[in-house]
């Protein structure tokens, strides 16, 4: 038998349903792992032992009681460092909020509660999301389980790692543009982001308030889906939460897709792409064309604005997003400061990261007198372009398939002097965020070399039901996370 | 050219604190006068992962406020972040409401001296207060304490065209403005809290002139006192800077109370650059009509209609309409009494005399009143039909202030009735007259002025309850005149 | 479009950001190469086309007027860098 970290989280919680396993052997088990894997991944920024571990006692006794909180009551799960939990420290991966203690739970972290899972910890990331490759974040890198010399992705790079080196059974991470879906095609991992409205933000540390969105990240389909239903919820708490039912994404998955209208969009597979990637992609699109679906191709021509629509107006959002960050009421605050301005510019400076400056500087030129409309304004209406174009598009189809990443995971170091090529790895992922869309990554391939390969799935509002369905078809077919990381 | 060949021109903006229990994006409480950041949640201290939600009755008061002004109000308006920063701004921004507000275009009539005037408003718009910096004792020296139990309370800006043309003007519009407020029952009009703040954008231009001259912003105006030197002195700065050959900065000017000057406040090289935007974590907001039409029909008279109708109505003068119409408890309880009365000259006489010093004296607000309208009625009626003095309805009215007791019961124990028994007082009459025959002579010998010591020996036999009609009434008979 | 040095210096003023004298030079350098990146926008004609500020198709969500309790104090100012009873404390403000 294999080990219990390699079970999916369904598996466990039906073996925990049976009391064949109880939630403290299977949260040891995952600290277990941590301990014998994360100094090489270094996927967590802070382990949460004993809170795991109460946590996970007071699901077992649920369990002998006959009265559990949830299908995954006492299944352990890690979350991204951007969620604010109650009493544990939260830093967004900066060093502004070392020493951070929140005083509230973010609503999803509350709904894990709430639903039983014990929480293990926090996992690095980008700063404040801003990255594609966890470089970026103020304490270390985080390896890719597939290659430790290679990125996992970023931002959600510590959720994606900590997933598929099995150290978690599942994660939560955000997506502002890309950033669940990246990682999880750079390390065999299935990652979903959801309508825009789908999630509570609130708890969230904001980087682009109309971009963000929190999602389930695992190992199966099957675990995305159980994971986004115990998340899925309206929140009065959050303005742009939508009023909608929270989706039953179970029932139907094993529907297949046979009749499904897949549209393929031409822009999407141009020049820039990996060969090994653009290989597998067709054969993916082949193989979902055997299951029954059928190919369309489509045209979004916006697509090559999205990139620098995305960085104007998350840049622009994260300058506001981030001015909170002044030392004052919390977090980090700049030693020795000769008066206020001083107190703000050096806590400031010191205390974020050089891609977070970065941004913070080109939304505040982006926002400021006499370029709001060359630049702000402008990029605003071309996200209505863009949001135009998918519009179009799912009039003609069910869903767009499409790569998650241009290249599959590269060597860490490879892109932190160069922002363009960075901010290139997200060219498929972030018009999704732009329009609002629910987007997914499924694993679909490994490059000869054994980096996880992913296949991208867009749908309609609220239609995340049918992507998972998708993409548990075409799951079905290889079992890619039986492969284990060779960590 | 001298100061009276310039034309000032006035326009206000006027911060309403919305009277509303919890703040305008959180649940906690606007209540004044808590301990430093006793009134604030993570929302409100903005800390990391917070989001605003909007507060219902912010969007009914700001509603109703715009249809009383006969505003147009918009169906979708739009929150903006105005980014900047300072330590009593938790966030970093301001969520307010930029290009697109809630309500545009209305207007308020004023009294002037020329008579009534129009002022045009331009708009209305909704955002959330910040919090305070203190620099008291507490304090060691060179720091400032920041105190966030303000921040999130709700504003309502409501901005004037610049229509007005002097101190006076600018006053009036401003007091009528806080009845208006007071009475739609969104503000509680207290300048000196600050609840209801003015800052005034002064310019001044030549006479005759349609190009306005460059302003300034005045802050700090925390009365109407201030409000009408600030203006005054701020022309008067102007028109020297013109006059001596120099140009007006646009800038903005804090009032000092102490010196009874303008003085700039901020430094050039810190030019604001704010930076506005769409405010991502709200949506538009839409004000359905059902909301709308519920907030017209539930309008209140307002201040300026129910004076016109005291006029018409009760016959009152103008003096007496207005002050009896400045707050809606006393014109309500006014009207209530009016009921009980047949002239409602003298009741407005008793409310502008006796009650209001009463009312004043006592310090009791018209909402504890012990004695009803009816009461109040019977009290004038007893006056009316010489039961008892004006004099002795006065300690009357006191002892129902007091007590609420009735006045006839007042009136009996205390034994204030007057005499007005025809045979009882002329019985009196008569032996007085009798008693003093000398001085009855001399009377009628021409010496009128012994008729007040008849009238007092008179008195003096009722023990002061004679009724000093029928007195006078009687004695004048009885001497033949 | 190339970012002056003295534009970098505004922009940072603006944000709130001290940058060493290497920083700017990074700074202009890169945000000149993303500003000519972005600059592919012009290409398009957007004169007819609304902006999206929200991806949100929630419409406005209205809490009740009714008081939630607040933070206890002590909770609130946990986390602060330095405060005096139960205010934050900052260097001197002055006008």
């Amino acid at each position: 038998m294999s080990s219990l970290t390699d079970l999916s989280m369904l598996e466990l919680a039906a073996k925990l349903a049976s009391r064949e396993v109880s939630s403290v052997e299977a949260t040891r088990a995952s600290l277990e792992r941590i301990a014998r894997v994360d100094p090489k991944v270094r996927a967590f920024l802070r382990v949460d032992e004993a809170g795991a571990l109460k946590a996970a006692e007071a699901s077992d006794a649920r369990r002998t009681a006959g009265s559990p909180l949830s299908a995954l009551d006492g299944v352990p799960v890690g979350l991204k460092d951007i969620f604010l939990t109650q009493g544990v420290e939260t830093t967004c991966a900066s060093r502004v909020l070392e020493g951070f203690v929140p005083p509230y739970d973010a609503t999803v972290v509350r709904l894990l509660k709430e639903a039983g899972l014990p929480l293990l910890g926090k996992l690095n990331m980008d700063e404040f999301a801003m990255g594609s490759s966890n470089e970026s974040s103020a304490y270390f890198p985080t390896h890719n389980p597939w290659d430790l010399t290679r990125t996992p992705g970023g931002s959600s790079g510590g959720s994606a790692a900590a997933v598929a080196a099995r150290e978690v059974f599942g994660a939560l991470g955000t997506d502002t543009g890309g950033s669940i879906r990246q990682p999880a095609a750079l390390t065999n991992t299935v990652g979903l982001k959801p309508t825009y409205g789908r999630v509570s933000r609130y708890g969230v540390i904001a980087f682009a308030s109309s971009l963000d969105q929190p999602g389930p990240m695992a190992r199966t389909v099957g675990d995305t889906a159980a994971l986004l239903q115990l998340i899925a919820r309206h929140d009065p708490l959050d303005s742009t939460s939508a009023d909608v039912e929270t989706p039953d994404c179970l029932t139907g998955l094993e529907d297949g897709v046979r009749g499904l209208k897949l549209g393929v969009p031409r822009e999407y597979f141009a020049e820039g792409m990996d060969p090994e990637v653009a290989g597998t992609l067709r054969a993916s699109l082949e193989e979902l064309e055997k299951l029954g679906a059928t190919l369309v191709d489509v045209s979004l021509p916006h697509t090559k604005y999205a990139l620098a629509t995305y960085y104007l107006l998350a840049s622009s959002e994260a300058s506001s997003n981030l001015a909170r960050y002044d030392g004052i009421r919390y977090g980090q605050r700049a030693k020795d400061a000769r008066g206020l301005k001083e107190l703000y510019t050096r806590t400031r400076g010191e205390g974020f990261g050089a891609e977070v400056k970065r941004r913070i500087m080109l939304g505040t030129y982006a926002l400021s007198a006499g370029y709001y409309d060359a630049y702000y304004l402008r990029a605003q209406k071309v996200r209505t372009l863009i949001r135009e174009d998918f519009t179009k598009v799912f009039q003609q189809v069910d869903a767009i398939v499409s790569p998650t990443s241009p290249v599959p995971a590269f060597k860490l170091g490879a892109k932190v002097d160069d922002p363009l090529s960075m901010y290139l790895m997200d060219v498929y992922t972030l018009p999704c965020n732009l329009a609002g869309l629910p987007g997914l990554s499924v694993p679909c391939g490994f490059t000869q070399g054994g980096l996880p390969i992913g296949m991208q799935l867009l749908g309609r509002p609220f239609d995340e039901a049918r992507l998972l369905r998708i993409a548990r078809a075409f799951e079905r077919e290889h079992d890619f996370f039986r492969r284990a990381a060779p960590v | 050219m001298p100061l009276s060949d310039f034309q000032t021109v006035i326009g206000l903006e006027v911060h309403a604190q919305l009277l509303t229990q919890s703040k305008i994006f959180c649940g906690c409480s606007t209540a004044f006068g808590a301990e430093p950041n006793h009134h604030t949640c993570p929302v409100c201290l903005g800390m990391p992962g917070v989001l605003p939600v909007l507060n219902q009755r912010v969007v009914e008061y700001a509603v109703r406020t715009g249809l009383a002004l006969g505003c147009t109000v918009k169906p979708t308006s739009v929150w903006s972040r105005k980014n900047y920063f300072y330590p009593d701004l938790p966030k970093g921004y301001q969520i307010t409401q930029y290009d697109q507000p809630i309500c545009e275009w209305g207007e308020l009539v004023i009294d002037t001296p020329s008579g009534e005037k129009t002022v045009r408003v331009r708009r209305i718009h909704l955002e959330e207060d910040a919090g305070k910096s203190v620099h008291d004792a507490s304090a060691s020296a060179g720091q400032s304490l920041v105190d966030l139990n303000r921040a999130g309370v709700p504003l309502m800006e409501i901005v004037s065209e610049p229509d007005l043309r002097d101190a006076d003007e600018a006053v009036e519009y401003l007091k009528a403005l806080r009845d208006v407020l007071v009475y739609l029952g969104v503000n509680d009009g207290n300048l000196e809290e600050g609840s209801f703040r003015c800052d005034a954008n002064v310019s001044v231009m030549p006479k005759g002139s349609t190009t306005y001259g460059q302003r300034c912003e005045l802050k700090n105006l925390n009365s109407f006192r201030f409000l009408k030197q600030a203006i005054e002195y701020e022309a008067a700065r102007q028109v020297d800077v013109i006059e001596s050959g120099g140009k007006v900065d646009q800038e903005t000017r804090l009032w000092d109370v102490n010196k009874g000057v303008t003085r700039s406040m901020r430094s050039k090289e810190d030019a604001h650059d704010y930076r506005y935007f769409p405010e991502p974590d709200l949506p538009p907001l839409l004000v359905s009509d059902a909301l709308r039409d519920s907030q017209r029909q539930s309008l209140p008279e307002l201040p300026r209609a129910k004076r016109t109708r005291f006029m018409g109505e009760y016959g009152l003068p103008a003096y007496d309409a207005r002050i009896l119409t400045a707050e809606r408890p006393l014109a309500d309880f006014f009207e209530a009494c009016a009921k009980h009365v047949s002239d409602a000259k003298k009741l407005s006489n008793w409310f502008l005399g006796e009650l209001s010093r009463l009312l004043k004296e006592e310090g009791t607000p018209l909402s504890a009143l012990r004695f009803t309208p009816a009461q109040l009625g019977e009290l004038l009626a007893t006056v009316e039909k010489g039961t008892v003095s004006a004099n002795a309805a006065k300690d009357v009215l006191g002892e129902m202030f007091r007590t609420g007791r009735a006045p006839a019961d007042i009136i009996a124990e205390k034994g204030l009735a007057q005499v007005s028994d025809v045979g009882a007082v002329e019985a009196v009459v008569d032996d007085i007259l009798a008693k003093n025959a000398g001085e009855v002579e001399k009377y009628k010998a021409g010496k009128k002025s012994v008729y007040g010591f008849f009238v007092g020996q008179v008195m003096k036999a009722m023990k002061g309850k004679g009724n000093p009609g029928l007195v006078n009434e009687l004695l004048k008979k009885k001497l033949g005149d | 479009m190339a970012l002056t040095l003295e534009q970098v210096r505004h922009v940072a003023t603006l944000a709130r950001l001290s940058l060493t004298p290497q920083e700017e030079e990074r700074y202009a350098t890169q945000l000149s190469a993303v500003l000519d990146a972005v600059a592919e926008l012009e290409a398009l004609d957007v004169s007819q086309v609304e902006p999206t500020s929200h991806a949100t198709l929630a419409s406005s969500l209205l809490r009740e007027d009714v008081l939630r309790p607040s933070l206890p104090p002590e909770a609130g100012l946990a986390n602060a860098p330095a405060k005096v009873g139960s205010a934050f404390a900052v260097p001197k403000i002055l006008e």
